[in-house]
């Protein structure tokens, strides 16, 4: 198996505070990785410590197999875009690719023009007077005219209005049906990400609280409703990740590794939104309770 | 060509919104065989979702003997729901429409009309059962 990033006890700490504490993790290729979690929780750090911005103050970070940034091959290998989608504003467009082509040994130009003309950017534009979502477009377009391995993105659609949102999604995937590509992006609402990404992660302070495909996190999380009961009486096989009860009532967000038979529970199926959020809940209950998180790993 | 849409609130997961839609250009005769279906790209570039999804829903076509891909071409109707019926919908959708024009003049809202029909629909499936 190979991995796009494979993060062993990975850490980064400024001064007292760990912006992200032992994080291990194995994304495999091939996927559109959604990286969510509150603001503040970590994710930009990860982002950074992936594209070799930062350096790890514990653990060990490997990407598409190799340190991140280790020469201008790796470089080359791994597409950035950073938070807020950057553009020189003072640059015209075409002053954009023609930086693009000359830092990047592998500029597939004709896709640059290509895209540029589909999204009606005059190339005399200079990159301050576009929208937002216009400059959005122009950073993708710089990232994947490199024709990376790894395309990665901070927030990208964050501070986009919903048609430029759109827009920008379509676009991304558009690139992910043509090849191969493996893309991780960020962004604190899961809302955003739930149609185009098939793996996600979740990210709550500092820690990992989860990983997996989209798919088997849907097939493992039922939200059970029933009468008032002690939750651990529960089966082995199922784990509790939110819980609340009224005098008569439980309802129960459960990771189970089966079919939940016990005829006693109304079983729901949940949104990945429902799961995101209770595991963000999750996250904050431990962290009051003193324990230690509970990591869960699927794969 | 047909054009997909999604309804996020549906709770029906994308892939399959999919397969129901393609079943459904099929059984009114919008898709016959030989068609082509949107390519992967298409369909990404429009609904903004992941192209695992669509995939999907091209492989589950084909598992149900609905639809094959041509590497390097695309993906084509290869089955037929209810074909030999097609002819027949016409004159069926028409006395609808008529049916529906007069239960809106009788003063029934969509809702009651919607009710009407399923309700209908169950007690004529009842019937052929008894």
């Amino acid at each position: 198996m190979s991995w796009v990033i494979d993060a062993q006890g990975l850490g980064k700490r400024y001064g007292r505070r760990w912006a992200l504490n032992d994080c291990d993790l194995q994304i495999p290729s091939g996927h559109v990785v959604g990286l969510v979690g509150p603001n503040g929780a970590g994710k930009t750090t990860l982002l950074h410590l992936a594209v070799g911005l930062l350096a790890p103050s514990s653990g060990t970070i490997a990407v598409l197999g190799r340190p991140p940034a280790a020469d201008p091959d790796q470089l080359a290998r791994v597409g950035f875009v950073a938070q807020d989608t950057p553009t020189y504003a003072r640059l015209t467009v075409a002053d954009h690719l023609r930086f693009g082509a000359q830092m990047n040994s592998g500029w597939d130009d004709e896709l640059a023009t290509h895209r540029i003309t589909e999204l009606e950017l005059g190339l005399d534009q200079s990159a301050g007077s576009l929208s937002g979502g216009q400059r959005a477009q122009l950073a993708l377009t710089l990232a994947v005219a490199k024709r990376p391995q790894l395309l990665i993105l901070d927030e990208p659609v964050a501070s986009l209005d919903p048609l430029a949102r759109r827009e920008f999604l379509q676009s991304l995937m558009e690139f992910v049906a043509e090849g191969e590509v493996s893309v991780v992006l960020s962004s604190h609402l899961v809302a955003d990400l739930e149609r185009v990404c098939d793996y996600l992660i979740v990210l709550v302070d500092s820690r990992l609280q989860l990983a997996g495909e989209v798919d088997d996190l849907l097939a493992s999380h039922r939200r059970l409703v029933g009468p008032r009961r002690d939750p651990a009486s529960l089966p082995s096989g199922q784990a509790i990740i939110d819980e609340s009860h009224t005098d008569r009532q439980s309802t129960l967000l459960v990771r189970c590794d089966g079919p939940v038979l016990d005829p006693a529970w109304a079983v729901e199926e949940l949104s990945l939104e429902d799961i995101v959020l209770a595991y963000m809940g999750h996250a904050r209950t431990t962290r009051r309770a003193g324990g230690r998180q509970g990591l869960e790993v699927l794969s | 060509m047909i054009e997909f849409h999604l309804d996020s609130r549906s709770g029906v997961s994308p892939y399959l919104q999919i397969v129901q839609q393609v079943r459904q250009a099929l059984r009114v005769g919008v898709l016959r065989e030989g068609d082509q279906l949107p390519t992967v790209k298409e369909v990404v570039g429009q609904l903004a979702i992941n192209p695992n999804t669509v995939l999907k829903a091209y492989r589950e076509l084909e598992h149900e003997g609905l639809a094959s891909a041509r590497p390097g071409v695309g993906t084509f109707v290869t089955g037929s729901l209810g074909a030999e019926s097609i002819a027949a919908q016409g004159p069926l959708r028409q006395a609808l429409q008529r049916w529906i024009v007069k239960a809106r003049r009788a003063g029934l809202d969509d809702e009651s009309i919607e009710a009407l029909f399923r309700d209908s629909f169950r007690s004529a499936a009842e019937e052929d059962i008894a």
